[in-house]
């Protein structure tokens, strides 16, 4: 592979233009994890540069440090040739750094003008600094497409609409170097084109942007120059045009990666699962799920893609028990109860239901608890783990260390909370609870998400066997690579519907992605304005769930 | 990662906030113009140097492990229960309505009948925020807050209305029917000649006080409704997605917290004034937050606080009378315990935290070991 | 009921509105930011004392007042040490202050004046008196005599001390503070989402310890009112649940400066009630508990809690410490 060509070595480009930023040997520690190690990486003005890694890579941890998040233990930051010292936001801010955090840091019942003056008012007074940015804004929306309502409240406005308020937050700041974190994860695809539209834009216009994403396709579409970080560390820095997605993907993990998983074809036996016409309220009065209908076979794994916040997540929660639903589920032929007292986790797990949940931390482990009070975690009434009114401790232990053993558990020690075992090894505690009861469907919701590439094979291998075994399997991931290779059977949904079944073998990115925007092939509109339409609605569907 | 060992996090950190809770009160000793450390022999002389000084220590200390283990409790499903002392107030009246109008042939029968009355009249004071904060997600601090309020109000109207002897100018009930008179320390454990804890309100409630500890142990540690209890105190989220049901557990822990602070009543108002009186709870039922948050809410360490607290009540009230040193002064130390124990908590783990990281911390971080998930 | 009764305990419903008022307007800009405050009544308690106590030593109210607020500032001090620099739990820190307050009010009390935890009576100039305005009556049996409006004008108007109209003039410009400056604008975003404001390039803390603050200074007033204006010297226990009836308020008000007006005087007037059971009876011609007026702030407030009668929303950080996150 080609490092960056020479003159990024230097301290100024070939032309002579300074970077416009420079890190110079950058570290940070949290306690014993070394987060960034030694980095140094330099940003010529007016380009996209992207960084690139798994999660838990430290690129995160990089930006916070050029924000003012974080003070770095080591190395200087040099902004336009100049060395600064950022301390916090503020001096980010007048270094003319502006940042686009993966979770808005928006106030909800505020208007979209309050947010944006918030911190950059002109004045003790309030009403001069909101009519002059009134007439900003209304600039910047004409220059660079940001259309925004400025009177509208955060918390009525759809994603998309939040992420280009936090990019105006920036430029109203004069922000001249735009950090975005991860901004595609909640966007559809071709949101995600209207912000890459948005940032070509803003280069345009000479602002240096600074993408940081694990999504190589993005890489690929927009950077001009890619960096790789991987274990807190920069691999390497090259030119976008003189690499390709095997290379970044094999610099990013280490080694050879197969982005295929291997798997026999599947032999789908009796319907285990069957969804009928199910609809979801949540607890605002906003339909989550609109009558949605499909199946699970014994032997098969089906998937569900979709961008966040399109309704998988309510369907994963129904089927675990712990929302409340309209329509009809059989369980083997047998309906299950929806709203009444039967509609809880422990009388699904009864009918032979486990549940991978979407999020681990919060929902599939209490992370104080000790590995084997986890390994109980939903199971607890489980008579094996009982003696009488008493919980059986030794039991539960006992049986901890079997699973820990089988599932490659490290460190294998019951007695450690959860919170002090890594993503992947507390991946395999939850997968090891639920697969090692031979359940007759398994929920799969994110099963790899912050989980480091050895322990996915792992876990993929397993949810591959269980189905081997003849079980059903639903998966839900926002992860179309993960969906693609795991899956037997693909369902895309979309503001709460199902767009469209595909069989792997018969489709591709570009149509799921369409699909997973809502655009059909009989709907497809035929005007720019109708897609734009389209898209708003995509974006207010998944607004909710950020 | 395990930031302190757990002795330090239960031995350490409590005792240290207590040192500092001790310097500051004898700061204000200090102030006022007398001698802490005379101050305090003269309230270990006074509380524990006899058993008369035993005798009250134990008495207060039996009133707090019940509202401490009521505090406790509600922790451990992340409640904060401040209505203890509404729902003493509330237990009293439950003792009252059994002690007064049944006659009862022998003290066990009474004891067990009173103690059913306070739970049960100290869970349904409690019952009602634990329902609007489980149905309506009202803030449970707040709503017993207000209940506090509210039954001081209503035990008043009890004690001047319906509840007070006609003819009489005190708000109080009459004295209870004879076959409700608790064993004292002094009548069990004196023997012939040999008079212990003469004269002191220690009862047989003590032991019940000790079996609610062992009973609440096992509750929390060995039960699949203390597991519960704690899964859900950790994590909500978590909890339902367990099939735990979040209306079940508040309900359930709020009872149980409300019946324990209740059952205080058959110390106080059963075993020691043998009638209702307006102001019966003095204040115990906060005492419980000092004592659960002292005791970091373990059962145990709720037991050896409430002991401490009971010497502080004896020793303090010693103070009073010996000295110039009022008895609020017992006050500012229990608000000092609640400062440093529970709110300040951070100021005193930080340091000791870096203590005993530079303590252990190897002297060569290997690189290959290192986690990177948890830094994103 | 002539209108001379209605209009004296409307009269008493302001002068006992105030505390509250002031008090619960101290809870607003507290919470506002995101920091429960249950340490209302130990901070009015302190600062009563304080008032009190400086007042009759230096026989100057003012100086009193400015102890007041001292006294309440320092407890706010802890509080914001607990709740924004060490990150503790703010209702816990609320519930020592409150002790803590209680406790070393007696023990000093005590010390300096050795009157049983009560300073000695305030007189003259150690107290606010009663501000009379130009062309007032104060003779009850002139008022009498007197038209509808005079009689407005003398009993309902004139006749309070300057903390009563300072009191009521803090609800206009709390009102302008919070939404109309730049100051009002943080505060707000700070209470509702600190990582907004941080990532702004505000500094949390510095806006919480504002915001705790100024909660500080108005307990501060609230408390040196009970002390020398509504009663002559500090004795134990006068705040007498005051705190939580403001903290009540400021639910009731669902954290709204012009609302808290109209709160802290529903609950004023209930309190002037209690006070005069005999105008109940006559009016309503049964006997009303006291107890049940007492109790009625509080059982109004559960009813409110509970979301029957609207839904009381608070400020969506309140409570819960800053922490960054990546």
């Amino acid at each position: 592979m080609t490092q960056a060509d020479d003159s990024m070595q230097a301290g100024t480009a070939a032309d002579g233009t300074v970077p416009a930023i420079e890190l110079k040997g950058i570290s940070k520690a949290f306690g014993p994890v070394q987060a960034n190690k030694d980095i140094s990486i330099r940003v010529m003005p007016g380009t996209i540069h992207g960084i690139i890694g798994e999660n838990g890579a430290g690129k995160s941890t990089l930006m916070s440090i050029l924000y003012g998040f974080y003070k770095a233990d080591a190395g200087e930051i040099w902004i336009n040739g100049k060395q600064v010292q950022i301390p916090d936001s503020q001096a980010a801010i007048a270094a003319g750094i502006g940042m686009v955090f993966q979770h808005f840091k928006l106030v909800e019942n505020f208007t979209v003008l309050e947010n944006v003056v918030l911190g950059a008012e002109d004045s003790a007074l309030l009403m001069p600094s909101l009519s002059r940015a009134r007439r900003e804004l209304k600039q910047l929306a004409e220059e660079y497409e940001l259309n925004v309502e400025p009177d509208a409240k955060i918390e009525d406005i759809g994603v998309g609409m939040q992420q280009r308020v936090e990019i105006l937050k920036a430029l109203y700041r004069g922000a001249d170097i735009l950090i975005l974190d991860e901004p595609t994860g909640v966007l559809t695809p071709a949101e995600a084109d209207h912000l890459f539209r948005i940032l070509e834009g803003l280069k345009a216009q000479g602002k240096t942007i600074i993408l940081i994403t694990h999504k190589l396709r993005e890489i690929m579409d927009i950077t001009d120059t890619v960096s790789v970080m991987r274990r807190g560390e920069m691999t390497a820095t090259v030119k976008t045009a003189e690499t390709n997605p095997t290379e970044l993907a094999e610099l990013m993990v280490g080694r050879k990666v197969l982005l295929q998983v291997e798997k026999d074809v599947a032999k789908p036996g009796a319907r285990v699962l069957e969804v009928k016409d199910l609809h979801v309220t949540d607890d605002k009065g906003v339909e989550r799920v609109k009558g949605v209908s499909f199946d699970v076979r014994a032997g098969e794994i089906v998937g569900i893609a979709g961008v966040a916040g399109n309704g998988q997540s309510e369907l994963l929660e129904v089927l675990g028990g712990y929302e409340k639903a309209r329509g009809t589920i059989l369980v083997n032929g047998e309906p299950i109860d929806l709203t009444g007292a039967k509609s809880d986790g422990r009388s699904r797990r009864r009918r032979g239901i486990a549940h991978v949940p979407e999020d681990r931390q919060r929902e599939g482990l209490i992370m104080d608890f000790a590995a084997w009070e986890n390994v109980a975690f939903g199971y607890h009434d489980d008579p094996k783990y009982n003696r009488g009114i008493l919980t059986d401790n030794a039991a539960i232990r006992a049986d901890t260390e079997a699973k820990m053993k089988r599932f490659d558990v490290r460190p294998p020690n019951p007695a450690l909370p959860a919170k002090s075992f890594s993503g992947g090894n507390q991946q395999k505690i939850v997968v090891a609870r639920e697969i090692e009861r031979n359940p007759d469907l398994l929920l799969v919701g994110q099963p790899t998400r912050g989980v480091d590439i050895g322990a996915i094979e792992f876990i993929h291998q397993q949810i591959v066997a269980l189905r081997d075994e003849g079980k059903a399997v639903l998966l839900v991931s926002v992860e179309l690579d993960e969906i693609m290779s795991l899956s037997d059977r693909i369902v895309v949904m979309f503001d709460g519907r199902i767009m469209g079944e595909r069989l792997p073998s018969e489709t591709d990115a570009r149509e799921l992605g369409l699909l997973m925007a809502g655009i059909t092939d009989t709907d497809r509109p035929h005007d720019a304005a109708e897609v734009e339409a389209q898209l708003a609605r995509a974006g207010g569907s998944a607004a909710k769930e950020v | 990662m395990q930031k302190m060992p757990a002795w330090a996090e239960v031995i350490l950190v409590p005792l240290i906030s207590l040192i500092l809770a001790a310097f500051i009160s004898a700061l204000v000793i200090l102030a006022i113009g007398e001698n802490p450390w005379e101050a305090l022999k003269l309230m270990v002389q006074g509380a524990l140097g006899s058993t008369y000084g035993w005798g009250y220590t134990l008495y207060y200390a039996t009133n707090f492990v019940f509202t401490g283990l009521a505090v406790a409790i509600a922790i451990h499903a992340r409640l904060f229960n401040i209505g203890g002392e509404g729902q003493a107030m509330l237990g009293g009246v439950g003792v009252a309505l059994v002690c007064l109008y049944m006659p009862w042939p022998h003290w066990t029968l009474a004891l067990v009948a009173a103690s059913l009355g306070a739970a049960l009249a100290g869970a349904a004071w409690a019952a009602i925020p634990a329902f609007l904060q489980a149905k309506r997600g009202s803030h449970i601090v707040i709503t017993t807050i207000m209940f506090n309020f509210i039954a001081a109000a209503l035990l008043n109207y009890l004690l001047v209305g319906p509840m007070k002897p006609t003819g009489s100018m005190e708000p109080a009930t009459t004295t209870f029917q004879p076959g409700t008179h608790l064993p004292t320390f002094q009548e069990m454990f004196s023997f012939g000649d040999q008079v212990l804890f003469r004269g002191t309100p220690a009862n047989v409630s003590f032991f019940v006080a000790i079996a609610a500890c062992v009973a609440l142990w096992a509750l929390i540690w060995r039960t699949r409704l203390g597991y519960e209890i704690r899964a859900f105190g950790h994590s909500e989220p978590a909890a339902k997605y367990a099939g735990i049901n979040p209306t079940r557990i508040i309900m359930i822990t709020m009872l149980i917290s409300g019946g324990l602070a209740g059952m205080m009543a058959i110390n106080n108002v059963m075993g020691e004034a043998e009638r209702l009186v307006l102001n019966a709870t003095e204040g115990a039922g906060f005492i419980g937050i000092a004592v659960a948050l002292m005791g970091r809410s373990h059962p145990f360490g709720v037991f050896l606080a409430a002991i401490l607290f009971g010497f502080l009540y004896q020793g303090g009230a010693e103070l009073a009378f010996w000295t110039t040193i009022p008895r609020e002064l017992i006050v500012v130390i229990q608000a000092l315990v609640i400062l440093f124990t529970g709110a300040l908590d951070q100021m005193v783990r930080g340091p000791l935290e870096r203590v005993f990281f530079a303590m252990r911390r190897p002297p060569k971080p290997d690189p290959r070991k290192v986690r990177t998930e948890a830094t994103e | 009921m002539d209108l001379l009764t209605i209009l004296q305990i409307l009269d008493s419903t302001i002068r006992l509105a105030t505390p509250l008022l002031l008090a619960c307007l101290a809870g607003l800009f507290s919470e506002r930011a995101g920091i429960f405050d249950i340490g209302l009544e130990g901070k009015m308690l302190a600062a009563a004392f304080l008032s009190g106590a400086i007042a009759f030593v230096t026989g100057s109210v003012w100086l009193g007042l400015l102890a007041g607020i001292a006294g309440s500032l320092a407890l706010s001090g802890i509080h914001g040490l607990a709740s924004i620099t060490f990150r503790g739990n703010q209702l816990i820190s609320g519930v020592a202050i409150n002790f803590l307050a209680s406790g070393l009010t007696v023990v000093v009390a005590q010390s300096w004046f050795g009157q049983g935890g009560r300073t000695p009576q305030l007189a003259g100039a150690a107290r606010f008196e009663p501000i009379i305005w130009p062309g007032a009556l104060t003779n009850i049996r002139e008022m009498q005599q007197a038209g509808p409006l005079q009689q407005i004008y003398s009993e309902l108007i004139s006749g309070h001390t300057i903390v009563v109209y300072i009191a009521l003039l803090i609800v206009p410009l709390t009102w302008w503070v919070l939404f109309r400056t730049r100051f009002g604008l943080r505060l707000r975003a700070v209470g509702e989402n600190p990582a907004a404001v941080d990532t702004a390039g505000i500094s949390v803390v510095g806006l919480r310890y504002a915001a705790v603050g100024i909660c500080g200074v108005l307990t501060g007033i609230a408390g040196a009112y009970l002390a020398t204006a509504l009663q002559a010297g500090f004795t134990r226990e006068m705040t007498a649940g005051r705190g939580y009836i403001a903290l009540a308020a400021l639910i009731f008000a669902k954290w709204r400066p012009w609302y808290a007006l109209m709160a802290t005087m529903l609950f004023g007037f209930l309190q002037a009630l209690a006070l005069r059971p005999d105008i109940i009876e006559r009016t309503l011609s049964f006997r009303v508990q006291v107890q049940l007026l007492d109790a009625l702030p509080y059982i109004l407030t559960v009813i409110i809690l509970a979301g029957f009668v609207g839904k009381a929303i608070p400020p969506r950080a309140g409570g819960e410490p800053y922490v960054k996150e990546r």
